[in-house]
C-alpha cells in the first residue's frame, strides 16, 4: 500500500483544475446557496496567495470594493467553484502578495507580464 | 464484533455530497484475528481478544508466541486487546475481522487513543485557570492562587487541580461519523480529530451511545 493519504487526496482533486498563478487578475465563479436557491456569484480580483497542497489547497483573491479591501479564500478543488477565468497576468517576484494590503490606488498596481 | 485495533495515519479532507468540505482522520484498522474468546463460565466475563499487526517471533516472548500459535495464527501478532462481547459463542479463535464491520450500523464510532504528551504544565495551561493580572501591581501572573481553606478543614481536598504532567493518557473521542469505509485499503475515514499523534495506536469501536439505525 502506497501512502493512503496521497491516494485519498488524489481522489478529491479536480483533474481539470484551472491553471492560474500568483498575481493573476481572475474572475472566480462560485456556486452559492441563498435560502434554498442556488446561483453563481462572480468574484473578481487579484490572486495574492496559494496555500496548502493536494486536496487541501486554497487560494486568496483580493479586490477593492467601494474603497474597502475585500479578500476571499477559496478551495482550489471545491465542487462549488465552477470556473476561474484569468484576465491578466502580472510580473511578480514573490509567492505571497500581502504587501498589496498596505497599498491602495496607483501604488497597488502590478506590472503586466509580457 | 464491535471494534478493531488500528493506527492513526493522519488528517486530510474530502468533499461531501453537496460540495461541503469534510475534515477527516484516516485510520488504518485491522485486519484483526481473534486470538482468544473468554466466557463467563471459564473466565468470569465475556470478551473477545483481538490481535493486530504481524510481528517476528524473535521480538516476542515465548508465552506470546505460544498464545498466538494456540489460536491457530500463522504469524504472531504485535498487539492484543480485549473487546466486550455478548455474542461470544459465534466467534472462534482464528476468525479475522476487518473494517467491513463498520459498514451499516449507526454510522458512528468511538476512537480510543493515547493523547499527545505535553510534559509538566502549570495550572493555566493544564486546567484553564485565569492567572493573575499582568499589570496594576499584579504579582501572581500564572500562579494557582489559594488551594484551600484554614484550620477547618485543615487539609487540601483530594483532586485539587494543580500543575503536573499533562497529556499522554488514554483518551476516548465519542461519536465520530464514519465518512468512508475502504475495505481494499483496510482504512476508514472518520469526521473530525482523534487522540494521539500520526502513527499512534488507536482502538476503533462502534459508538456506544448511538443507536443503530434500522434499515
Amino acid at each position: 500500500m502506497s501512502n493512503i493519504l496521497d491516494i485519498i487526496s488524489a481522489e478529491n482533486i479536480k483533474k481539470d483544475a484551472p491553471k492560474f498563478e500568483i498575481g493573476d487578475t481572475v474572475k472566480v465563479s462560485a456556486k452559492i446557496r441563498e435560502g434554498g436557491k442556488e446561483r453563481i456569484q462572480i468574484f473578481p480580483g487579484t490572486v495574492i496567495a496559494r496555500s496548502g497542497e493536494g486536496a487541501n489547497e486554497t487560494f486568496t483573491v483580493r479586490r477593492t470594493s467601494f474603497g474597502v479591501g475585500v479578500e476571499k479564500v477559496f478551495p482550489v478543488h471545491s465542487p462549488h467553484i465552477v470556473n476561474i477565468e484569468v484576465e491578466r497576468s502580472a510580473h511578480v517576484r514573490r509567492a505571497k502578495l500581502y504587501f498589496l494590503r498596505q497599498r491602495s490606488g496607483r501604488k497597488a498596481r502590478l506590472r503586466d507580464r509580457k | 464484533m464491535d471494534g478493531l485495533i488500528g493506527k492513526k495515519i493522519g488528517m486530510t479532507q474530502v468533499w461531501g455530497e453537496d460540495g461541503v468540505r469534510i475534515p477527516v482522520t484516516v485510520i488504518e484498522a485491522g485486519p484483526c484475528p481473534v486470538v482468544q474468546v473468554k466466557t463467563a463460565e471459564k473466565d468470569g466475563y465475556d470478551s473477545v481478544q483481538l490481535g493486530w499487526s504481524e510481528q517476528k517471533a524473535s521480538r516476542l516472548s515465548k508465552a506470546e508466541v505460544a498464545h498466538c500459535a494456540k489460536a491457530g495464527l500463522e504469524k504472531p501478532v504485535r498487539m492484543l486487546r480485549e473487546f466486550k462481547s455478548k455474542s461470544g459463542a459465534e466467534v472462534k479463535p482464528g476468525d479475522i475481522f476487518d473494517v467491513t464491520i463498520f459498514e451499516g450500523g449507526s454510522g458512528y464510532v468511538d476512537v480510543i487513543g493515547t493523547s499527545m504528551g505535553r510534559g509538566f504544565q502549570g495550572v493555566v495551561r493544564r486546567w484553564g485557570f485565569k492567572g493573575g493580572p499582568s499589570t496594576h501591581g499584579g504579582n501572581v501572573k500564572r500562579r494557582p492562587g489559594s488551594i484551600g481553606m484554614r484550620q477547618d478543614p485543615g487539609k487540601i481536598w483530594k483532586n485539587r487541580k494543580m500543575s503536573g504532567h499533562m497529556g499522554a493518557r488514554r483518551t476516548t473521542t465519542q461519536n465520530l461519523k464514519i465518512v468512508q469505509v475502504r475495505p481494499e485499503d483496510n482504512v476508514i475515514l472518520v469526521r473530525g480529530a482523534v487522540p494521539g499523534p500520526n502513527g499512534g495506536y488507536v482502538i476503533v469501536r462502534k459508538a456506544l451511545k448511538k443507536k443503530a439505525v434500522k434499515a
